[in-house]
């Protein structure tokens, strides 16, 4: 889950890691609040998940609580590259001497955690690393060793920092570990930390990205979901405990095991071309038992989102056999036409695996109208794609 | 032979007690696999009796080794305590572990892959896998054993499903040893440790490596193909039609800015010639053309 600006600040100041104070505001009435609070000179700067804000006119200064409103009035409602502006963070306006880059992230490739460092902070770091790859030092973490003073000190000498902030910045270093271990982070990143001309180092912006897997260690972490930014569908999806993403298209997807659901995606869309590039609609995966209460559960999301115009349950038996997966699809039809809410889209079936026969004939005799039957994954996708097709 | 799994192979399960440890325990035995114990520090010295055999409960990891002489743990303690059991099984000198557990926080895999790098005695697969089955020989995880026997093929998977799909496919002609090594973003044995393992196995003929977005693994395995494997392998990869920055149900399968995906990992495999199924069937096609050649 990657975090707001404003929420990787919480969690910096809660470790250590020093931040200048600020608000975060939902309307111009709220910063000219914070404004006067903080006093001085503020920045306004816009709560979106992405990056590129200044350019996009999402960071603006205010040298008073009426400009601080009126910059938020303009931010406020923004659209930055597809995110809606719904918070503003104001914070205290500091002045910059010198822009570092530090970062701790985890590193897929080599199993560990990779510390990150430059002086040439400021602008996006992915151009640092392309344009002067010579001046973006990065130095392995060992997951058991973590960052030292000693570590903080080698990250530092390898980004070259000058003389006079080497312990601050390796002390930030520190700190900013605690922040990656303790809270359960696969990435924390300040960019810019700054020197200020008194000479005081500062994280003025933060990215921190929190491992989902972790979440029930941290029963503060769950107040971090931005529910009013989350997709409704995903949400209900996520109430009911199902692997739900919301995508574009206009095939509903149903499957079991997380590779075989990206696997019917992908087929769904291929076979699509051929019938005016219809896509999948969203991506679920019920998991390994495929109950008929979860099947119909997933049913009922899936059938729920208007963009649907067909289903595909695409299955395969390891374990379970097909005979429960199909009477879980059977009695998921008859749960959700119980509750009023009766199946009014095709769906496709393919069920495959252990007692594949026995498991068939029984979506065969239930002969539920609008329950389609194709024997392979393939051809599936292709009716479905059709079916979807036709439905537009 | 097959890999890292055969008929010589003595299983000890952590977490045998609890309901996914009982369940996949009765399937193990069902399918062969030599099943010398459990471990449960809070039942130890009991018995637990399933349908093909009455197995011991030991304290510890140590302690089943000692008594059984086990060489094999399959992992099935929940993700709060499954850092605490892999650890366990290091220190104790586990040649093979098996972590089946889905939701271990990242850094505890970090942790515990690290620590068993260090004492350098013990080959960790998963977390977050439906472990490794050498069909006719021994089985240690969830993968179904019913699916495929014994054959010539090698399979490698960061997917449990599409495992099973591909074994399902290839069923004729069967498997020497099939390994899913988990969704997670840290792994203990990688695409390329299964690669390097079935070059060096008689059994194995041709390979089927199947991946998915996210990371670059796929990319590496490419680069050690080109260098290393000169036994015929196919690929498929997962994951085309996932949008950027979203978690498509494995916990490592993201699409992050313009890295990890899916056409990447299709193209560094086919620039070294390794041939990328569409489909789940479009790749078996692929293997059985190649196994006629």
């Amino acid at each position: 889950m990657d975090l707001y600006e404003y929420q990787a600040k919480h969690l910096f100041g809660k470790h250590g890691v020093p931040v200048v104070p600020g608000a975060v505001c939902e309307t111009p009435d709220a910063a000219r609040l914070a404004a006067r609070r903080i006093g001085g000179t503020t920045v306004v700067k816009a709560q979106v998940k992405t990056g590129g804000r200044g350019k996009a006119g999402g960071v603006k200064l205010a040298k008073d609580e009426d400009e601080a409103s009126a910059r938020a009035a303009d931010i406020l409602g923004m659209d930055i590259k597809g995110h809606t502006v719904h918070k503003v963070l104001v914070t205290q306006a500091a002045e910059i001497a010198e822009e570092y880059y530090v970062s701790f992230l985890l590193d897929r490739a080599n199993r560990a955690f990779l510390a990150m460092a430059s002086v040439e902070g400021g602008m996006e770091i992915e151009q640092v690393a392309v344009e002067k790859p010579e001046a973006l030092a990065k130095v392995r973490v060992d997951a058991l060793e973590g960052c030292s003073p000693a570590k903080a000190a080698e990250i530092v000498a390898a980004a070259r920092f000058p003389a006079e902030v080497a312990d601050q910045v390796a002390d930030v270093l520190v700190k900013l570990w605690d922040v990656l271990v303790l809270e359960d982070a696969t990435l924390v990143e300040v960019n810019p930390l700054v020197r200020t001309p008194d000479g005081r180092i500062l994280a003025l912006d933060g990215k921190v990205t929190l491992d989902g897997n972790a979440h029930f260690r941290h029963a503060s972490h769950a107040d971090l979901v931005d529910v009013a930014a989350s997709d409704p569908i995903e949400l209900r999806a996520k109430a009911l405990d199902l692997n739900y993403v919301k995508l574009d298209g206009e095939v509903g997807i149903i499957g079991n095991g997380a590779g075989l659901v990206m696997s019917t995606l992908d087929v769904v869309a291929y076979a699509g071309e051929e019938f005016g590039g219809v896509r999948p609609a969203n991506f679920l995966d019920i998991g390994g038992g495929a109950s008929a209460e979860v099947m119909s559960n997933g049913l009922d999301i899936v059938l729920n989102d208007p963009s649907v115009r067909s289903v595909f349950v695409n299955v395969f038996g390891g374990i379970t056999s097909c005979v429960e997966v199909a009477n879980g699809v059977k009695f998921a039809i008859q749960i959700l036409a119980d509750a009023g809410k009766p199946v009014d889209k095709p769906i496709v079936c393919r069920i495959d695996g252990n007692r594949a026969e026995e498991g068939r004939a029984i979506l065969l005799e239930a002969a539920i109208p609008g329950v389609e039957l194709v024997e392979t994954m393939d051809e599936a996708a292709r009716r479905v794609a059709e079916l979807a097709a036709a439905g537009k | 032979m097959a890999i890292f799994l055969d008929d010589t192979s003595k299983l000890i399960v952590q977490g045998m007690t609890g309901s996914e440890g009982m369940k996949h325990t009765t399937l193990m035995l069902a399918a062969g696999s030599t099943i010398v114990g459990g471990v449960n520090p809070k039942k130890a010295g009991s018995k637990v009796d399933f349908p093909t055999a009455t197995l011991p409960v030991f304290g510890s990891v140590a302690e089943a080794m000692a008594e059984t002489g086990a060489n094999v743990s399959v992992v099935f303690v929940p993700p709060a305590g499954t850092k605490g059991a892999v650890i366990e099984a290091v220190d104790a000198g586990m040649p093979l572990v098996v972590v089946i557990t889905e939701g271990v926080p990242v850094h505890d895999t970090a942790a515990f892959f690290q620590y068993a790098q260090d004492a350098g005695t013990t080959r960790i697969i998963g977390p977050n896998c439906p472990g490794i089955i050498s069909p006719g020989k021994s089985n240690a995880g969830i993968i179904p054993a019913s699916i495929s026997g014994p054959g010539r093929i090698g399979l490698v998977s960061k997917s449990g499903t599409l495992t099973y799909q591909m074994m399902y496919e290839l069923r004729d002609i069967g498997f020497s040893t099939a390994i899913g090594i988990g969704g997670d973003p840290i792994i203990g044995t990688t695409h390329i440790d299964a690669l390097a393992a079935f070059q060096d196995d008689p059994e194995t003929e041709a390979i089927v490596m199947i991946g998915e977005i996210g990371g670059d693994a796929e990319e590496r395995a490419a680069a050690y193909i080109a260098e290393h494997v000169t036994k015929p392998v196919v690929g498929y990869v997962a994951g085309f039609t996932a949008p950027e920055g979203k978690t498509m149900g494995h916990a490592g399968a993201i699409v992050s800015g313009s890295s990890g995906t899916a056409a990447a990992k299709q193209e560094a495999l086919e620039a070294v010639g390794v041939r990328v199924g569409k489909t789940p069937s479009e790749t078996a096609r692929l293997m059985r053309e190649l196994l006629a050649r």
